[in-house]
């Protein structure tokens, strides 16, 4: 595993995928929120 | 917000830093006077005398110090004062700040904050600037606008297409999947845009001499708070990297911009470009310089007018983000780290 934070995006879709170095995914409209989950999430590979 | 302080900024080109003369510029609130000594060293002295307050570099030069301008108190490039008018007693408080300075990649680095706490090691690179395999064209323009605007807009480059159409704005810019990483542990920003089988914008067409469609990639890397590269690759459409990771074949231009604040709502916006294509060609310098100072002062008006905007707005406003903000949202959370110092 990198050690990243990912987030994936495709234009005309509106979704974002954001993916843990723990594995965690979250998927959200906005991207705020991904970065809420991912740069704040504690317990990082019970998290799912 | 504030500016992140025990951090490296850029404050100068080195070669804006002759062997004679001063240079006079703020960082982060503080004023600053940059001089080469003959040991071919920057100093970075408080540009403020200790006895009334004028302004060090309105004084003159002699050999290694500096005399100030208005009453003749003389400084060492250390901010220790040698010499003061009519007496031979030199108060020991008579000592300005100094700052610690590292000339890297054609760089010159300021610490802003504790000077124990300074780490050259911590200084992110950009080889490219003073390497002899590329050549580099650069520029500073001032921008009346708090750093963090143009944080936002170097992180999201779909603006390209609305900002800077007929220069280096596509439709696809904007129509193109973004990833989006943070390496937190090193602090780095990443967004990727891999652009295939799109329009060559004039800013490339003209300068690499690739006729029709490309694939064109735009890699960045912000190093918060002040070093953004873009790792920019044009190649005739299909023509990928070799296995090895050789790439003969595509033209590379790596863009740099160094984001650095010098008061709250006001910024020295760096920017370079180094190429590895038609390095012989003068011509291709020019345009290149050209084209991306007016892409620059694109931004810049912009930006400008945005900071007249947000200081005449309430405190709290609302702003909406969508999808493409979401790099720049990632380096704000980075900053916002940085001032809180977690
Ligand atoms: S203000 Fe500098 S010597 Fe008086
Ligand atoms: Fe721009
Ligand atoms: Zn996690």
């Amino acid at each position: 595993m990198s050690g990243r934070l990912r987030v994936e995006w495709v234009p005309g879709t509106d979704e974002l995928t954001g993916v843990c170095h723990c594995g965690a995914v979250r998927r959200a409209g906005n991207p705020a929120e991904i970065w809420d989950f991912l740069l704040d999430h504690p317990a990082h590979g019970t998290a799912r | 917000m504030p500016f992140p302080r025990n951090q490296w900024y850029v404050a100068a080109y080195g070669k804006e830093i002759g062997s004679e003369g001063m240079l006079a510029r703020t960082i982060c609130g503080e004023p600053i006077v940059f001089y080469r000594t003959s040991a071919g060293e920057v100093a970075a002295l408080n540009d403020r005398c200790v006895h009334r307050r004028y302004p060090l570099s309105e004084g003159n030069r002699d050999g290694d110090t500096i005399v100030c301008g208005y009453h003749g108190f003389t400084y060492a490039p250390d901010g220790r004062c040698v010499a003061v008018p009519g007496q031979t007693r030199i108060p020991r408080t008579a000592r300005v700040p100094v700052y610690r300075v590292v000339e890297r990649d054609s760089l010159v680095w300021v610490w802003i904050g504790d000077a124990e706490a300074a780490d050259p090691q911590a200084i992110p690179r950009a080889p490219w600037l003073d390497s002899p395999d590329w050549v580099t064209v650069r520029g500073m323009e001032p921008l009346a606008a708090r750093y963090e605007l143009l944080v936002d807009n170097l992180l999201d480059l779909s603006h390209e297409t609305y900002l800077h159409g007929g220069y280096i704005g596509t439709p696809e810019v904007a129509q193109t999947p973004i990833t989006t990483e943070v390496d937190e542990k090193a602090g780095v920003v990443y967004v990727s845009r891999r652009m295939t089988d799109v329009e060559c914008p004039p800013f490339y067409a003209r300068s690499t001499g690739i006729d029709g469609r490309i694939d064109r990639w735009q890699d960045i890397e912000y190093h918060p708070p002040c070093l953004y590269l873009l790792h920019s690759r044009i190649a005739p459409t299909g023509v990928a990297p070799l296995a090895d990771g050789d790439d003969p074949r595509a033209c590379h231009a790596e863009i740099v911009y160094a984001i650095t604040p010098e008061t709250e709502t006001s910024t020295h916006d760096f920017w370079m470009v180094s190429r590895d294509f038609a390095r012989e060609d003068e011509e291709v310098s020019a345009f290149l310089a050209e084209s991306n100072r007016t892409v620059v002062l694109q931004d810049v008006r912009a930006l400008d007018l945005l900071e007249k905007v947000i200081a005449a707005e309430p405190e709290g406003y609302q702003e909406l983000s969508i999808n493409i903000d979401t790099g720049g949202l990632a380096a704000r959370r980075l900053l916002k780290r940085m001032v809180e110092g977690a």
